[in-house]
């Protein structure tokens, strides 16, 4: 289980890595925190001719705030949030994430930015992000663009990146005082992948009540409106959640059953359900 | 004279200290097989089978790296490794180190490829292009075993290793009032130490030597096999183990690849090493544990059993391995079902099965962790069945404290200890009473609360007299131990066996300092090399701290004598009026220490008188315990867990081991062999699970699929020792290293199905995976809609 050979190069500046990324012949790869291209290189699964490392790069590990967003470096890694370098959103809402993520040893060399660009289904900012409603910054030689995540993952591992193009930022948009996360997870052991992720955020002062079905085998179920699942009342809608989930491809009794609970439980916490309808069974 | 100075506190058996070899460990220090350099070494990669069962139509090797590539035409005079068991029955396998004609299991050894660098190694090894006729696999021992299955061993007729029955009036049970039938599986695992397999061969022309390092916990067999399968004499090859990162078994085997690398080097004439990866150590090698029982309990309504009558299929696999042979697990099934308790008829049928998977081997615990989590849970099953509480069922059948010794119905010979006071202890510690009351209450958060218990008892140290009928090519003897004090009067022990990270640079130097009392500081354990060492067996069985501690302590005793003889002449009084105490030599008038006298034996031979045994301050001595038959420690573990049916997910709550391992020498070190067997018996209990697809693909080829219990997972278990001596051996201790393995499997599921009962759900496959939970609480439902409610 050792790498083929490849080369490797460092660029100094975005520049330079965006030239690099633009060069043509063989497979060029993007090497940020390489906690999933690592192993895929060591397994032979991935056989880049160049592997460019941005995980230097100054520009991909700038934090802001713009307009109404918090705008987040591409290399910035899940321990930073976790450890409170990087700003956050809501009320500590990105940090309780990115905790979450993997091992401490995956999180201190993992980046938001290479998450999303691998697109694993199982990926928590995938799902989180989603919720959200961020969008992903795209830079190439020929410019930069925009583009909301669910339009950027287009399924399992797949996103509309071209060749040339990298993830240099991502948008997350501002969350009011009230707003509530529900963020539900279930692996076998704590930091493996998960087999389920619900999502979900309810700003009532934004209009957001957005859920997110993850960890499916394709791109995150969104539904823009989760009150159609979820009232505070009648609590959550187990068969209409079942439907969706059946829709979007969920074939199996028993992984629909855990991605329904994953769902129901985050809607749960992000709608402040009362105890009884905590637990959606 | 001034001797060492006497540490304060006793460090003798008993003495709860720090491990001498944590230092060197814990900063980075240990020297493992993959920290050797040495000039000229080359890496080398196998060309393993894709398929698990096909016939080789040809391996073509590219022009360019055809030196570099060896296959089985290369292996000239290189015989197969052959485990033949002498029982009755047995059809032996030969495993050819580099596959001949056929493979038989994904991960065979088709080609090996040498290179400066494993990548290199790695990237010729990707250019051998095999033609193979992929031919049925068999992944399903159950259906192995029928007539018309493909064959893995053409010859054989039948994929049966090895049948074989016990019944000893199971017809009496028939008109019990209860009757439990369950059908009950433990999942293939992996062994998954911290580190791999790995070796480094290299021919040493002034010994005139083929040395093989590897990481291995019993090196004088290792180098048996090599012998037998290189075609060289014994002595002209020496087997070292360094620092090994954990064994459990999987490093008792001789490997194909450790043939291999004796071949090449000795063909190449330069180092050449290996170095297992993950990927190999999951699919290709460390496999063992699975097993298959259709169980029947018979009891009266009092829970008293009346019959316990079982058929054990155990999947061993393509080849049996060495020196333990493909029919241990199965034919130890049948020895071993009855556990810790006494009843009056029995009957056992089982098969070693061979199957398109790698062999089958001992992991820690070896056939009693299935044997264990089989009879406990049909007795859970028995218990639910009679209406009585699981702890009352099991004292109404253990072995009582009066009966000790006992020989059981199949003869095992339980040498000493009271296993209802085990049971009780736990019951009384895990507080039964209030976790039953908490379970009827009921959770605020849904989740539903559950006991288990399971107790077992652990044969250990078993030697000739049991290994002698098992007739397969290694039979322990006398353990060799060698003890010799330095010139400053510190001490120097050899043992043959390995150390592969259960304490014994510590726990021997313990035994030794009780007799001599040498403090431990200046006690040096060498072990783990054929050629600095008595010859052993190795570390297996948990054998060591009975075997080589009893060794260790007959070859101090003996030192003990001499040292004695020496200090009376230097005391100038006869050495009947001297007594041995402390490291000192004591007569009426004074005493000398032992640094004095190895001073003087050493240094001013011409203080000593004329007739001062020759032999010196240098010994071997061999120990047997009174009996061989082995000793029994045993434990009893109670868990609660909180169990959320509509995910699966299981939570540990509360853990207590009550245990009995005899005297203990260190009762720290015990604590950490219990600690880190119950971390592996978590992983078999709900985690570790190494799955096959129909055509006997391994489908967890990396720890992202094949998960072992972290810090997060393993409880922190409350531990309660009793000890009661062995009365066979040295000290009267017990072996201990592999119980901590056996009861947590069984533990936690009962617990699982205490919780989940109401529901209508039984688990009865290890490992208890979400996914098994959630799949039967679904089913129970559609089964029976109405119990929603009444849950």
């Amino acid at each position: 289980m050792k790498a083929p050979r490849f080369h490797l190069v460092r660029p100094r500046d975005l520049a330079e890595a965006l030239d690099r990324l633009a060069e043509p012949g063989g497979l060029v790869k993007v090497l940020a925190g390489g906690q999933s291209l690592g192993p895929m290189l060591n397994l032979r699964l991935v056989r880049p001719d160049l592997l460019v490392d941005v995980s230097g790069l100054p520009e991909l590990r700038r934090v802001g705030r713009e307009d109404d967003a918090l705008v987040v470096g591409a290399c910035v890694t899940h321990a930073d949030f976790e450890d409170g370098r990087a700003p956050d959103v809501g009320s500590g809402m990105l940090a309780r994430v990115a905790s979450g993520i993997a091992y401490r040893a995956v999180r201190n060399r993992g980046t938001i930015g290479g998450s999303l660009a691998h697109a694993d289904p199982a990926a928590d900012w995938l799902s989180t992000l989603s919720a959200f409603g961020a969008e992903v910054e795209i830079a190439s030689r020929s410019g930069t663009r925009r583009t909301p995540i669910g339009a950027f993952v287009t399924g399992a591992l797949a996103t509309t990146l071209a060749p040339g193009e990298l993830v240099v930022a991502v948008r997350i948009p501002q969350v009011s005082a009230q707003a509530r996360l529900g963020f539900v997870k279930h692996a076998r052991k704590i930091g493996e992948f998960a087999h389920a992720i619900g999502a979900a955020l309810v700003d009532p002062e934004r209009g957001v009540a957005r859920a997110v079905a993850g960890a499916l085998d394709a791109a995150p179920l969104v539904i823009e409106d989760a009150r159609e699942l979820f009232d505070r009342s009648a609590g959550f809608d187990r068969t209409e959640a079942g439907r969706r989930l059946a829709a979007a491809g969920l074939a199996d009794t028993v992984d629909r059953h855990l991605h329904v609970e994953a769902l129901g439980r985050a809607l749960a916490e992000a709608f402040d359900a009362p105890p009884g309808l905590r637990r959606a069974a | 004279m001034n001797g060492p100075a006497q540490p304060l506190e006793p460090e003798g058996v008993g003495a709860r200290l720090p491990r001498k070899e944590d230092d060197r460990y814990m900063r980075g220090r240990g020297q493992y097989v993959a920290d050797i350099k040495m000039a000229g070494m080359q890496d080398v990669a196998f060309v393993r089978s894709p398929l698990a069962h096909a016939r080789i139509r040809a391996i073509r090797i590219p022009d360019d790296i055809r030196a570099q590539v060896f296959t089985a035409d290369d292996l000239d005079g290189v015989n197969p490794i052959r485990a033949v068991s002498g029982l009755p029955g047995f059809k032996p396998s030969e495993q050819p180190v580099l596959a001949r004609g056929k493979v038989r299991q994904v991960g065979e050894l088709v080609a090996m490829c040498v290179a400066p660098t494993r990548a290199e190694a790695e990237d010729i090894a990707e250019r051998v292009e095999l033609d193979l006729e992929e031919l049925p696999a068999l992944h399903d021992m159950l259906r192995a075993r029928e007539p018309g299955a493909a064959l893995v061993h053409e010859h054989w007729g039948d994929n049966v290793f090895l049948e074989t029955l016990v019944d000893i009036g199971i017809a009496s049970a028939f008109d019990a009032p209860i009757k439990v039938s369950r059908t009950i599986s433990t999942s293939r695992q992996c062994m998954a130490p911290i580190e791999g397999r790995g070796a480094i061969a290299h021919v040493d022309h002034r010994l005139d030597q083929l040395t093989v390092t590897t990481s291995c916990q019993m090196p004088h067999i290792v180098r048996s096999g090599l012998s037998e399968c290189l075609g060289i004499e014994e002595g002209r090859i020496r087997v070292v183990a360094p620092d090994v990162g954990g064994g459990f078994g999987y490093k008792g085997i001789l490997l194909p690849e450790e043939v291999c690398l004796g071949w090449l080097a000795l063909r190449l004439g330069h180092p050449v090493r290996w170095i297992e990866d993950r990927r190999e150590h999951l699919t290709a090698s460390a496999n063992c544990r699975e097993h298959h029982y259709e169980i029947t309990v018979y009891a009266d309504r009092d829970g008293a059993i009346r019959g316990v009558d079982c058929e054990a299929t155990v999947d061993s696999g393509a080849y049996s391995a060495y020196p333990f042979s493909a029919c241990l697990e199965a034919a130890q099934v049948a020895s071993i079902l009855p556990g810790p308790y006494d009843f009056p008829a029995y009957r056992c049928r089982t098969w070693s099965v061979a199957t398109n998977k790698a062999p089958i081997l001992p992991y820690r615990g070896v056939a009693r962790t299935g044997v264990c989590f089989a009879l406990e849970l049909a007795l859970d099953a028995v218990a639910a069945e009679a209406g009585l509480p699981p702890e009352i069922v099991r004292a109404k059948n253990l072995v009582r404290p009066e009966q000790m010794p006992f020989d059981n119905i199949t003869k095992k010979h339980f040498d000493s200890g009271d296993y209802p006071e085990a049971l009780r202890r736990a019951v009384a510690a895990i507080g039964a009473e209030d976790v039953r009351a908490r379970q009827k209450r009921g959770e605020p958060d849904g989740r539903r609360i559950g006991l288990g218990l399971s107790i077992y008892c652990e044969q250990a140290a078993h030697g000739t007299s049991v290994y002698s009928g098992w007739g397969i090519p290694m039979v322990p003897g006398h353990e060799q131990a060698g003890a010799r004090i330095t010139p400053d009067g510190g001490l120097e022990l050899r043992i043959g066996a390995q150390s592969h990270g259960q304490g014994l640079e510590t726990t021997l130097a313990q035994v030794a300092n009780e007799i001599l009392g040498v403090p431990v500081s200046q006690i040096r354990v060498v072990h783990g090399d054929t050629a600095m060492t008595p010859y052993s067996t190795g570390a297996w069985g948990s054998r060591m701290m009975v075997m080589a501690g009893g060794a260790v302590a007959t070859a101090a005793k003996a030192l003990a004598d001499r040292l004695a003889a020496i200090g009376a002449h230097l005391l100038q009084t006869d050495p009947s009026e001297v007594r041995f105490e402390a490291g000192h030599v004591v007569g009426r008038a004074g005493d000398v220490s032992v640094a004095q006298i190895a001073r003087v034996w050493y240094r001013r031979p011409q203080d000593l008188p004329q007739g001062v045994h020759g032999a010196g301050l240098e010994v071997t001595a061999g120990y047997k315990p009174v009996r061989d038959s082995g000793t029994f420690s045993y434990a009893a573990h109670a868990v609660v867990v909180a169990v959320d049916p509509e995910v699966g997910q299981v939570e540990i709550l509360d853990y207590v081991i009550v245990e009995d391992g005899g005297v203990l020498v260190n009762p720290m070190v015990v604590d950490g062999q219990i600690l880190g067997g119950l971390a592996q018996g978590i992983g078999t209990a709900l985690l570790e699970e190494m799955p096959f697809d129909g055509a006997g693909q391994p489908l967890a080829s990396t720890f992202a699929d094949y998960l072992l219990p972290g810090a997060a997972e393993v409880p922190a278990a409350r531990i309660d020792h009793m000890e009661t001596p062995s009365p066979y051996t040295q000290f009267g201790v017990k072996g201990i290293g592999e119980g901590g393995a056996i009861a947590p499997p069984a533990a936690v599921t009962n617990a699982i199905n205490d919780a989940l009962r109401p529901l209508g759900v039984e688990m009865l496959v290890s490992p208890v995976t979400p996914r098994r939970i959630v799949e039967a609480v679904l089913a129970a439902r559609a089964a029976a809609p109405a119990r929603k409610d009444a849950a």
